[in-house]
């Protein structure tokens, strides 16, 4: 509950919060993995494991990315700029992520070098906003 | 007069508008303008909206008329006109076993489902017959049934010859037949794996010893790797007796109809090109096949234009390909091919028939009619004229041509897979003099 000296609580993040957080992470380096096994071997068939696994990936940050937002309108919850940065990155890893998605769903090599630009940069952003969903909400559970 | 003149001025405007950007683009004959390819992050699609014709029918010229022949078919797709006069019409719908590779596939298979017809594909050839030469096909017969997703279909003397989805089948004919006597005989199995596009066009050549069959690719342009085009996307030619096969011609992307030239026995075929490099690339074509010769799929399209989509990239084969004859429009999905006769009167005498089956992956919906083709000096030249139209209307569609054949008697028989509907043009004549049938 919310103590009456420090103002709302910061909490521990949630686990089911947490699973979705982090497993896209798995997803965006697997599909980065694949991008760059289709350009070095041309075998269509990476592509086709990069189409799936950032079409994964996406649903696991649009949930995050709802609870996040949820948890940020709340009254009864912190709001500071950690977590607002938070937010932002992944909404720039979703949107980054769905154009991602449109450009491997072209054929062949009309995919590349941008699919595999992109899956790069999705995922350093992935890691970034997991990182700060991890670190500015876990700072509560030791008070 | 004036009010086809009119009509036809109203028509170019409308054109002129509904195209906006299109209009500077050249698309057909032997020169097609090719612009930049392009591919923004969503291709552009407009799928037809289907409705019914109800009182509404296809636009023919001045001096032709038109009338369903037969309606509730079951896809209909090529037919064919027997000595006699009946058609037989195949019908089916093939493919569909394709697996879902990518998130896309699902999103692309719904979107296409939405304009063709709900009716499940008839896996059969119906005969239809106008025993007195009125023009009404008043009997109806089921020729065969059980098919695998008939489609090409030819006659060399008493044998007629039908190219399933998965086998090039052959029956026996005697005139007069109503009903195949027996089952088929499979001359030879056909390329049928993954069967991206299924359809099988056929012709056959006019001492009938060979029997041309084309073969679409399993792919856009290679997207499933190059392993499962092994055989795809060209014309093979079957030895008629042994079933003994060899490509003909290859680097044909999807060789939906072939037809052979009166007179001088030349092969032609209708190609239609591939997608996804913008609204005018790649127009699709008709040409006249050269033995042993490659046209460009999948590493280039019009001779030597490159497709770097497709890797491993091989430029030796952008230096063999050959460009087609004569080009009718990109997206505008050529399905039929017919070389016309006298009998349909002096203008549309020396040319071929072109069933256009309509775009998709564009969002200005072209195609949709059957247009003729001019030949001159057994060469196509000129511009395409429409000769049936009127397949959408108000953002609706209420057919989509297929499969086009002459009869020599005077007649054009259109297969219209969305209305099930059998079409026949026939030229408004002066009551001639009673003629027998069969004479």
């Amino acid at each position: 509950m919310a103590s009456p000296k420090h103002g709302p609580a910061r909490r521990i993040i949630h686990p089911v919060h947490a699973v979705l957080l982090a497993s896209s992470l798995p997803l965006f380096l697997g599909a980065l993995l694949s991008d760059w096994a289709y350009s070095s071997t041309y075998q269509t068939q990476w592509l086709n494991f990069a189409s799936w696994l950032i079409a994964g990936a996406l649903i696991f940050v649009g949930a995050a990315l709802l609870w996040a937002a949820i948890d940020f309108f709340r009254a009864d919850l912190a709001r500071d700029r950690a977590g607002a940065l938070s937010i932002l990155v992944l909404l720039t890893t979703f949107v980054l992520a769905f154009i991602n998605a449109l450009v491997h769903a072209k054929d062949a090599w009309a995919t590349m070098p941008a699919g595999l630009i992109l899956s790069v940069v999705v995922f350093v952003l992935a890691l970034v906003a997991t990182w700060l969903g991890f670190s500015t909400l876990r700072a509560g559970a030791t008070r | 007069m004036i009010l086809t003149r009119l009509a036809t001025i109203a028509t170019g405007a409308a054109l002129l508008v509904a195209c906006g950007s299109d209009r500077d683009i050249v698309q057909y004959g032997p020169n097609p303008d090719l612009p930049e390819q392009q591919r923004g992050l969503l291709p552009n699609m407009t799928i037809a909206d289907p409705a019914g014709w109800g009182d509404r029918r296809p636009v023919v010229p001045a001096g032709f008329t038109i009338a369903p022949i037969a309606t509730d078919l079951k896809i209909p797709r090529h037919t064919l006109v027997l000595p006699n006069g009946d058609i037989l019409v195949t019908e089916g719908k093939g493919g569909g076993n394709a697996p879902v590779m990518r998130p896309k596939d699902l999103f692309v298979g719904y979107f296409l489902g939405k304009g063709t017809s709900p009716v499940k594909g008839g896996d059969r050839i119906t005969l239809l017959r106008d025993a007195n030469g009125d023009g009404v096909y008043e009997q109806r017969a089921i020729f065969a049934e059980n098919l695998n997703a008939p489609y090409g279909i030819a006659l060399v003397g008493n044998r007629l010859y039908v190219a399933n989805q998965d086998a090039l089948i052959r029956f026996d004919y005697r005139p007069g037949q109503i009903r195949a006597s027996g089952p088929p005989v499979t001359v030879t199995p056909l390329p049928a794996a993954i069967n991206h596009h299924w359809t099988k066009s056929l012709a056959a050549s006019p001492d009938g010893r060979s029997l041309y069959v084309g073969i679409g690719s399993n792919s856009n342009i290679g997207e499933r790797g190059m392993a499962v085009e092994e055989g795809r996307a060209l014309i093979l030619q079957v030895d008629a007796e042994t079933g003994a096969s060899r490509p003909f011609a290859t680097g044909l992307r999807n060789p939906t109809a072939l037809a052979i030239q009166p007179g001088i026995g030349q092969l032609w075929a209708v190609v239609n090109e591939r997608d996804e490099l913008g609204p005018n690339l790649v127009p699709d074509y008709l040409t006249s096949v050269r033995q042993g010769a490659f046209y460009g799929w999948p590493y280039s399209y019009w001779g030597a234009n490159p497709d770097r989509r497709v890797r491993p990239f091989k430029e030796d084969m952008v230096k063999r390909a050959v460009r087609p004859d004569y080009a009718l429009g990109s997206h505008r999905a050529p399905l039929g091919l017919s070389f016309s006769a006298p009998a349909m009167g002096d203008r549309f005498a020396n040319g071929a028939f072109i069933g256009m089956h309509g775009s998709w992956n564009r969002e200005v919906q072209v195609g949709y009619k059957v247009v003729f083709v001019p030949f001159r000096g057994g060469r196509a030249a000129g511009v395409p004229v429409d000769f049936v139209t009127g397949f959408q209307a108000d953002g609706k569609t209420f057919g989509r041509p297929v499969g086009v054949t002459v009869d020599p008697r005077g007649a054009l028989i259109v297969a219209d897979d969305l209305s099930n509907t059998v079409w026949r043009v026939t030229p408004v004549r002066p009551p001639a003099p009673a003629r027998g049938r069969q004479s």
